[in-house]
């Protein structure tokens, strides 16, 4: 196990450096000079030369990887363009916030999706099995922002119920854990749960039907085994995968949350994208991102550990 | 993942008593068959296709023009006479630019999953059927693809990219091709391992008839009906990237763009701000039930 563990973090290590290169080449990708992002237009030649000198765009490409991988691991993500103040100060507050959208979506659709799918597998073919299949398959074709959209419109413009953006009274983002607050979490929270929850319905499903027609489970009602009993043993054995698509979809939502953020105007790391977008500000933009799937690789990583501390037979490099 | 269709009997018992040339007409014969009495999947094709043709004959069909502007008309409630779905901020009557919008929503949603599909699959095809370094090389790369979550990437790409139509399907197409690649390889290496395989290049057959003949007949299934699974994302991305003002560009009639430029409106006349909406959903709805009817009727697992 504990060589299994190693051999993990050392296989995230390239895939880590290959997310880097990609983020790196973003700036490369974008149509005109680098640099062109970094002044204004009108700045006179020779300072942008110096400019060119100071972030090491002179030299070749490699070398420049190497630059911005220095800076970036020793926590210097640049300066946004936009702002001029440090992207990676104004990255904590928005990925605090980010975090704290998805984990309350968690909370929401995990083990809605999970009852839902286990239900819908054990029950296989009744009633109550096509009710779940129809729920998940709206929650998965059903344009999240669009919803968002039309909870706005029912529960704060027509009902007059819940704030329909920001995070706080007047705008504010400093959060605390009372009613004035949580108000604001409810209709962002409840919109980005619905993919998660689609998907988790759809997948546990599947795997409890399967396990359902297994001999093992006929086996275990032969010998007399209480209902309930068998349920357990269901359960166990679809546990493993059930906690993959739970952490790859928690993963997502951290990248996911993005178009609800912008629908809601919720200050986290999705809502700092879209400005980013907007204004152009690629370092703004490359810092976000390169949060974001750092994140999601240490999410996949800790998923495939604990998968496989669940089932060891799933053992892989 | 699913049984090589020129290996198995398939479904029935006839089967077995049938010689085993013409197993792959019966097979779509059966699919055909299949689908046949799934009425519900039929039903979805069957708003599907309304979609599309709304979509390619709605210069005839709409009853204004997508790019008339009205300040009297602006924002004008559904049911209005002359404007049965209302009008949009600028007065544009919604009804025209719905059915214009299926044009540019349903090309940015299906291209980047055919372009991906064709490059996935060759990708696939090459990785899984020569193994080794080349596996190696083409499957690693597409791990690192794999640590982004697919809406940050398709974000990060066309944000750097800029806004318009091309930047949004190529962002969407590296977008999914990692995932039909992975497909494509699985199914490749599971193939070519078998006795058929062998067979064939024992009777001399070269590299490139083998994958032809052998191995491409069997990949396909499984890819397509993955694939045609990827469209209905494809669809709410695409749009969504409109909406954040990535894609199509005003003023453009988009379901996404639209969405998004009436998103201020929707204190103002919230019915109208949301049926752009309507139109990804059912779209999108629709392609994810005929992927599952096809998957079911083609007997593919994956």
């Amino acid at each position: 196990m504990t060589a299994y563990v190693i051999r993990r973090f050392l296989y995230a290590i390239p895939i880590a450096l290959g997310v880097a290169v990609i983020i790196f080449s973003l700036v490369h990708i974008a149509p005109g000079d680098p640099l062109s992002a970094l002044v204004p237009a009108d700045a006179p030649s020779s300072v942008v030369e110096r400019l060119r000198r100071d972030y090491g765009m002179d030299r070749p490409v490699p070398a420049q990887f190497v630059l911005w991988l220095g800076r970036t691991l020793s926590g210097d993500l640049g300066v946004s363009i936009a702002t001029g103040r440090p992207v990676a100060g104004e990255l904590t507050r928005a990925v605090a916030n980010t975090l704290l959208l998805a984990v309350c979506a968690s909370l929401i659709g995990f083990p809605l999706g999970i009852l839902l799918g286990g239900v819908a597998g054990y029950f296989n073919g009744r009633a109550i099995d096509r009710i779940a299949t129809a729920t998940a398959i709206t929650g998965v074709s059903v344009p999240h922002y669009w919803l968002g959209m039309l909870l706005v419109i029912v529960f704060s413009v027509e009902l007059n119920l819940l704030p329909a953006m920001g995070m706080g009274p007047g705008g504010s983002s400093a959060w605390s854990w009372d009613w004035t607050h949580l108000r604001h979490l409810v209709l962002p929270a409840v919109t980005l749960s619905v993919i998660p929850m689609g998907i988790v319905t759809r997948t546990v499903r599947a795997t409890v039907a399967e396990i359902m027609n297994e001999d093992f489970v006929e086996a275990l009602r032969a010998k007399g085994m209480r209902e309930s009993q068998v349920v357990r043993h269901v359960a166990k054995n679809a546990a493993p995968t059930a906690l993959a698509v739970i952490g790859l979809q928690l993963g997502y939502l951290l990248g996911g949350s993005i178009l609800v953020e912008v629908v809601f105007a919720w200050p986290g790391t999705g809502f700092m994208l879209n400005t980013a977008i907007i204004r152009r500000d690629l370092p703004l933009l490359q810092g976000t991102i390169l949060v974001l799937s750092m994140f999601f690789v240490l999410v996949n990583l800790l998923v495939d550990i604990l998968q496989t501390m669940l089932d060891p037979r799933m053992q892989r490099a | 993942m699913a049984e090589p269709t020129g290996a198995t009997a398939l479904g029935t018992p006839a089967d077995d008593t049938v010689p085993r040339r013409t197993s792959p007409r019966g097979y779509w014969t059966n699919v055909a068959k299949r689908l046949r009495r799934d009425k519900l999947t039929l039903f979805f094709a069957l708003l599907l296709a309304l979609v599309f043709l709304s979509a390619i004959f709605a210069p005839w069909l709409a009853p204004a023009d997508p790019y008339a502007t009205s300040m009297l008309k602006r924002l004008t409630p559904i049911g209005t006479p002359g404007y049965p779905l209302g009008a949009d901020e600028l007065g544009r009557d919604m009804l025209t630019r719905l059915l214009y919008g299926g044009r540019l929503s349903l090309l940015m949603g299906i291209l980047p999953v055919v372009n991906a599909t064709v490059a996935g699959c060759i990708l696939g095809l090459i990785a899984g059927f020569f193994g080794g370094r080349v596996n190696m090389a083409i499957m690693r790369a597409m791990d690192v693809f794999y640590a982004f979550p697919s809406v940050l990437l398709a974000i990060a790409i066309a944000g750097a990219l800029g806004a318009g139509v091309v930047n949004t399907i190529v962002s969407l197409t590296v977008v999914f091709i990692p995932p039909i690649t992975r497909i494509t390889e699985s199914v490749t290496t599971r193939i070519r391992k078998q006795d058929f395989v062998e067979a064939a290049r024992a009777t001399g057959a070269g590299n490139l008839s083998l994958i032809r003949v052998h191995v491409l007949g069997n990949v396909l299934a499984p890819v397509l009906i993955y694939a045609s699974s990827l469209v209905s994302i494809s669809i709410i991305l695409a749009a969504g990237l409109s909406f954040l003002g990535l894609g199509a560009t005003p003023p453009e009639p988009e379901w996404g763009l639209m969405l998004n430029t009436l998103r201020d409106a929707i204190f103002v006349s919230p019915w109208v701000a949301v049926v752009p909406g309507v139109m990804i959903f059912i779209t999108s709805m629709s392609f994810n039930m005929l992927s599952d009817g096809l998957r079911h009727a083609m007997d593919v697992r994956m």
